[in-house]
């Protein structure tokens, strides 16, 4: 590792200077593992069986031609493959996506879901058989067809409530001078990180072990416990580097598999999922339909808010896109009305997905938002700073730290907003209108339990062992920095083990909380060791090694609204005689806790505004509703932004130190995705004057609202 | 031909595999494939060369760029048999000894990635690349592609469009960028992009208004 | 993947015997379209035989004045050779705006001319479609087809072709080459890609067997003042929803000379012969680019999800006759 900042850093300040990953030279070289890059001796290759219906019932499997065939060592199909029980609650509290829980009956609930596991000596036997596996189904009719006005739509709790209310709205938007009351659809979007999910499974010593690739080993081998009816101490899972999450990556139907294949088999068995096969079995977040209504006073001070959002979800396991849950933080108004719904199609269980709920929901709040201050005539950066809230403006409970006012103040000054001419479509350069726009965002900070150990050495060195996972967050290198400042020795000295079940419980990389939940825990067993350390007892051959538990801890946190910030600024230019839209810069202030390590912070942040940018402009899977399935599942149909896509882009933070966190960490990982889309939007109205409130903004859509402009010869609607 | 040529020929078109030689990073590698096998699978389950990454398997992301007789190459479409003779280099090929390849380096120092799973695909790519724009190749954001325009210079934009068959999840682009940049400007003797292509090139912290 | 064969060819005589006239036999070039097509089972040959060392990766220029360019010279290498960017900008514009540099640098001209429409239903061997399964279908019409073709489709398929390399040969009135155990045989392009009819499976004019041996390019001094342009969902690495190739020669205020052909809009490159007929002599103002579009856009017949093409196309063609003029008169 190599301090890349200037300037010489202190022994204990090894937190809020830049590093270098600690992984990075094994990552540039290619000698960084992935799960499906351990060999094994023996190891046998299973692939995957698709149905190829939305519903129904297997009829038959005709495997007797597949076994014969070279190389074949076994199928897998509810007939035969070892039995699971899905009767418990995993880690986040939740029962299992039954969709996980393949071959234990004959029903079909999505096109694309396992119906066999062929196993074969190589890779290509195994593909080539699970493609001639012939299934007969009994196919029944199946919907898919999610719209807004789906009569069997209906409301679900989720980390939060599904429905709040207070104050009366329609009095409240009668009684407003202005007001806004507009939808908006965001479409299926896919997680598609690079590295495709894979795990390798095999009995060893009487234990189960399984490579992974996932964001958190502890839950995954809680899920596979419970699955497989095994003691959790009998279950190991490593995952040493993972090739991107963005919540996908927990237990999917591809480790069960390999388990199943690995028990009946008795030999190590990999599972790795086509980039198509990740189309219905990864997760992915649901479209959503949503419907906010804005009333405010001349002076753009809001009476009246609602904000209602519908999903949707498998007919056999309930996920809701939470997206009408960011006005519950953003915005107070004396009637404050929020619900999220969901309905059950033939389709698979979406999951979590880089800033759930926030990211659909922020780009319609904030895009509605963008409009009300049209209506007022208010400076979008001001109308925001006229409506912020004292206190939650649901919960009622105080902000732990609100500094989304000093995000917007600075991104304005650093991007030059104070000199915006507010009307649009009066900005070219050559065949591009250019346009700006910018959204606020937040996303919540919190801390869940987990366990670590930190081992004093006799050579003056340093362990931390912790079941943290790096899916390219940099959380290996910021826990490092965390340890060595808590340990007080320079970061080189300490070595910070993660991805193994084995280091105790811990908690996941996600809801942007891996980081302060893990560097809490090492924080506690270093400044434990510490204070050993400090006795001046020697130091035996084994080490010293102390173990800490945060449980306590942080369910003594007082109840508060504790979030990260952040204000999106986006310029963008559009051709309306071809629907193309480019960003050309985009800024993004954000007040997210203590940075730990500048270096790899700002690719976070600049990640998720890319997301941003690719979620605005790119991203749409598309369901085939005569079948049921995906046209084009693969990453030629479904568009991710490309390097070209993309242009400089700045990420800066905010002092924003969390008082309620040993290192004052809040989260990162989320926060840079929250509003972005928003943002490049509310520039393409700015660019053209047309508001577009479908993402993703096609050329199509683009052209076809340029037309629909000029033929009625003023603004217009996309 | 010779005769044994000739028969190693006649088995190919009758079996459905054969042995192979790979010449892989300088060293030779001699092995039965099934011809179902991709250069790529080859690399990874066979010869243990895990660092050229599968992320579409479709010839859709770039992850698994390598350098086919010094030219940057997807290897999921490659397939292996037809690989024979041809000079192969991965990304475990690159480094002399201790001493990382320039482009890796950058890459390393400019935090040129996050999950790192696309790493080794851009950096193949990015020395495929950067040796193309030495040739004087023009690149579809070139504005004017007659030779006597001369060589575009290596402008940000144009290193874009150039790495764009290589996607990148974690959204590492503006790093990427500018570690490429670097390379280039180190492999051709100059400051990393000549001042007037300099411009969305920085890691300053200053305003981009 | 079904298991296959492999062989190479060394000379052209000798891979066109290897291939014989078994159906189940491929050439493989760059395998960039036919390899994937291999993964996804749309293609299942028995037997490859590889053509890429054959000796034809070279581009000379013709006696009269064209070049030749031969079958495996890569995508990458056309795009860079200086007669090709110096007398032909837009074929290497439109070579250059196709896929990416890894892919550029293993394709074929040969397989490029020859490669298969990227529609998600033609790709997908679990839903039907009429040119991979004749008969079964073709759900595009009344399902997903917002990038698919508005000239020259039919019932039974609206499949875009998806190159950009043929679009610019196309308006450049290339040859194309093959050689087959009866001799060697040569197809215009505009002939080469069939008409989609009732029969979507039969794409070319190529005989049973034939192996393209290369491409030639008659001499056009048009075609000096040519650029390719294409829109895409993306700014870079993928597939046209519509491209223009345009080469223009005004002389005193008059269209000397013209060629346009569009892309991504039928299952063949599209030469604009319409627009072209109205550009013949006509003054080079925007009411003659405008009035071209429209006649070759008279034609278009959209489908629900994909009448934006007709604007798009309009637009491209007027912009990049435009453009031409505009450097004409510098």
């Amino acid at each position: 590792m190599t301090t890349v900042a200037t300037g010489t850093a202190a022994p204990t300040s090894a937190v809020g200077t830049a590093h270098t990953r600690v992984e990075g030279r094994d990552k540039v070289t290619g000698a960084a593992r992935y799960a499906g890059e351990i060999p094994f001796e023996n190891l046998a290759h299973g692939w995957l069986a698709l149905s190829t219906v939305a519903r129904g019932r297997i009829r038959a499997l005709e495997t007797d031609t597949v076994l014969g065939m070279p190389g074949v060592l076994a199928v897998l199909d509810h007939r035969n493959a070892p039995r699971v029980t899905t009767d418990y609650t995993g880690l986040l509290g939740t029962p299992p996506d039954p969709t996980c829980a393949v071959f234990q009956h004959d029903r079909v609930p999505h096109l694309g879901w396992p119906v066999a596991l062929v196993v074969a000596e190589t890779s290509e036997q195994a593909r080539e058989a699970a493609e001639a596996l012939v299934v007969h189904y009994d196919q029944e009719p199946h919907d898919v067809g999610f719209k807004g006005d789906h009569p069997d739509a209906y409301p679900l709790d989720s980390h939060g409530p599904a429905v709040t209310g207070k104050g009366d709205l329609d009095a409240e938007l009668a009684a407003s001078a202005h007001v806004v009351d507009r939808e908006f659809t965001t479409p299926e979007e896919h997680h598609s990180m690079m590295e495709p999910h894979a795990a390798t499974a095999r009995w060893e010593d009487g234990r189960l072990e399984v490579i992974d690739s996932n964001q958190g080993a502890t839950w995954v081998v809680g899920e596979l416990a419970n699955l497989f009816s095994l003691d959790p101490a009998s279950v190991r899972v490593r995952s040493e580097h993972v090739g991107g999450g963005f919540g996908s990556k927990g237990v999917r139907a591809h480790q069960v598999a390999a388990v199943m294949a690995a028990t009946t088999l008795q030999r190590p068995v990999r599972v790795v999922l086509t980039r198509r096969q990740m189309f219905s079995l990864a997760g992915y977040r649901s479209p959503t339909t949503q419907r906010v209504r804005l009333g405010a006073d001349a002076d753009g001070r809001l009476r009246a808010l609602e904000h209602r959002s519908l999903s949707m979800t498998s007919t056999v396991h309930e996920f809701i896109e939470s997206s009408a849950g960011v006005a519950r933080v953003m915005y107070d108004a004396d009637a404050h009305h929020t619900a999220n719904r969901v309905v059950r199609l033939d389709v698979p269980t979406p999951t979590w997905m880089r800033a759930p709920g926030e990211a659909p929901g922020s780009f319609a709040l904030e895009a509605a938002l963008d409009e009300l201050a049209e209506e007022c005539g208010i400076d979008p950066v001001e109308l925001r700073l006229r409506n912020e809230p004292a206190k939650g403006p649901v919960s009622g409970l105080p902000f732990a730290g609100r500094n989304l006012p000093a995000c917007l103040r600075e991104g304005a000054r650093r991007f030059g907003w104070a000199d915006r001419d507010p009307r649009p479509g009066v900005r070219r350069d050559g065949r591009w209108l250019l346009g700006t726009g910018m959204a606020a965002a937040s996303f919540g900070a919190g801390a869940a339990p987990s366990t670590a150990t930190a081992t004093a050495h006799p050579d003056g060195t340093f362990t931390v062992r912790i079941a943290a996972a790096d899916i390219g967050t940099g959380a290996r290198t910021a826990l490092t920095l965390v340890a060595a400042d808590a340990l007080g020795v320079r970061p080189e000295r300490v070595q910070v083990r993660i991805g193994d079940s084995d280091f105790g419980p811990a908690m996941i990389a996600g809801g942007s909380m891996g980081t302060r939940s893990w560097s809490w825990a090492i924080t506690a067993a270093a400044g434990e060791l510490r204070e050993r350390l400090a006795l001046g007892s020697d130091i035996p051959p084994e080490g010293i090694t102390v173990r800490s538990d945060t449980t306590a801890a942080i369910g003594a946190l007082a109840p508060a609204e504790r979030h990260s910030y952040g204000a999106q600024f986006a310029e963008v230019a559009v051709d309306v005689t071809t629907g193309e839209v480019r960003v050309r810069r985009m800024l993004g202030i954000f007040a997210a806790g203590r940075i730990v390590n500048p270096l790899t912070a700002r690719g976070q942040f600049l990640g998720g505004m890319i997301w941003g940018i690719s979620m605005a402009l790119h991203e749409e899977a598309v369901r085939d509703r005569a079948t049921g399935g995906h046209v084009g599942a693969d990453l030629a149909g479904y568009h991710v932004a490309t390097h070209a896509d993309v242009p400089h882009i700045e990420a800066d933070w905010i002092d924003d130190t969390d008082p309620g966190d040993p290192v004052g960490i809040k989260g990162i990982g989320e926060i840079g995705i929250v509003g972005a889309a928003a943002a490049v939007a509310n520039a393409v109205w700015h660019a053209t004057g047309v508001r577009h409130r479908d993402l993703p903004i096609r050329p199509d859509r683009v052209l076809a609202a340029s037309q629909d402009a000029t033929s009625s010869g003023g603004a217009a609607d996309a | 031909m010779s005769a044994l040529a000739t028969r190693k020929k006649l088995l190919m078109a009758l079996s459905t595999s054969s042995v192979i030689t790979l010449k892989i990073n300088g060293e030779k590698h001699t092995l039965p494939v099934d011809h179902r096998t991709t250069l790529l699978d080859a690399l990874r389950e066979r010869l243990d060369l895990t660092g050229t990454k599968k992320g579409c398997d479709q010839g859709q992301c770039g992850a698994c760029t390598v350098l086919l007789d010094g030219r940057r190459g997807v290897a999921c479409l490659q397939l292996a048999v037809a690989a024979e003779g041809r000079e192969i280099t991965t990304v475990e090929g690159l480094a002399d000894g201790e001493r990382l390849h320039p482009v890796q380096q950058a890459f390393l120092d400019l935090d040129g990635f996050q999950c790192g799973y696309c790493t080794p695909g851009q950096i193949c790519s990015a020395i495929g690349a950067i040796e193309e724009h030495a040739a004087g190749w023009p690149s579809a954001v070139t504005d004017d592609v007659r030779p006597e325009a001369g060589p575009p210079p290596l402008s940000a934009d144009e290193i874009r469009e150039r790495m764009s068959g290589n996607l990148c999840r974690c959204g590492a682009y503006n790093s990427i960028v500018q570690a490429v940049a670097r390379a280039a400007g180190a492999a051709s003797g100059t400051d990393p992009v000549p001042g007037a292509s300099v411009h969305g090139v920085t890691d300053s912290k200053e305003t981009v208004a | 993947m079904r298991e296959f064969g492999y062989q190479r060819a060394s000379d052209v005589a000798g891979a066109v015997a290897l291939l014989g006239a078994d159906p189940d036999t491929r050439f493989l070039g760059g395998g960039t379209n036919l390899v994937d097509l291999m993964k996804t089972g749309v293609e299942r040959p028995a037997r490859l035989v590889d053509i890429r060392e054959l000796p034809l990766g070279e581009i000379e220029s013709t006696a009269d004045g064209g070049l030749r360019i031969g079958a495996t010279v890569t995508n990458g290498d056309l795009a860079a050779h200086p007669e090709v960017r110096r007398r032909y900008p837009a074929l290497a514009q439109a070579v250059l705006a196709g896929a990416s540099g890894q892919l550029r640098n293993m394709a074929t001209v040969g397989g490029n001319l020859l490669q298969r429409t990227r529609c998600g239903y033609f790709t997908d061997v679990t839903k039907p479609c009429n040119k991979r399964l004749p008969g079964s279908g073709c759900p595009a019409v009344t399902g997903d087809h917002h990038n698919h073709a508005i000239l020259g489709a039919s019932e039974n398929c609206v499949a875009v072709h998806p190159s950009d390399m043929a679009v610019a040969l196309t308006a450049f009135d290339a040859v194309v080459h093959y050689e087959t155990a009866d001799g060697p045989g040569e197809s215009p392009l505009g002939e080469f890609y069939l008409p989609v009819g009732d029969t979507p499976h039969r794409e070319t004019a190529l005989p049973p067997g034939a192996l393209i041996t290369g491409v030639t390019l008659p001499p056009a001094p048009v075609a000096a003042h040519s650029r390719y342009r294409k829109v895409r969902e993306r700014a870079s690495y993928a597939f046209a929803i519509g491209s223009v190739a345009a080469a223009l020669d005004v002389r005193d205020g008059v269209v000397h000379d013209v060629r346009l052909a569009l892309g991504a809009v039928a299952s063949r490159p599209w030469r604009a012969g319409a627009a072209e007929r109205v550009l013949a002599g006509a003054p080079a103002t925007t009411d003659s680019w405008t009035a071209a579009a429209d006649a070759e856009l008279a034609a278009a017949r959209p489908l629900p999800h994909n009448g934006y093409k007709v604007t798009l196309m309009r637009n491209l063609m007027v912009a990049e006759l435009t453009r031409l003029a505009e450097e004409a008169a510098r």
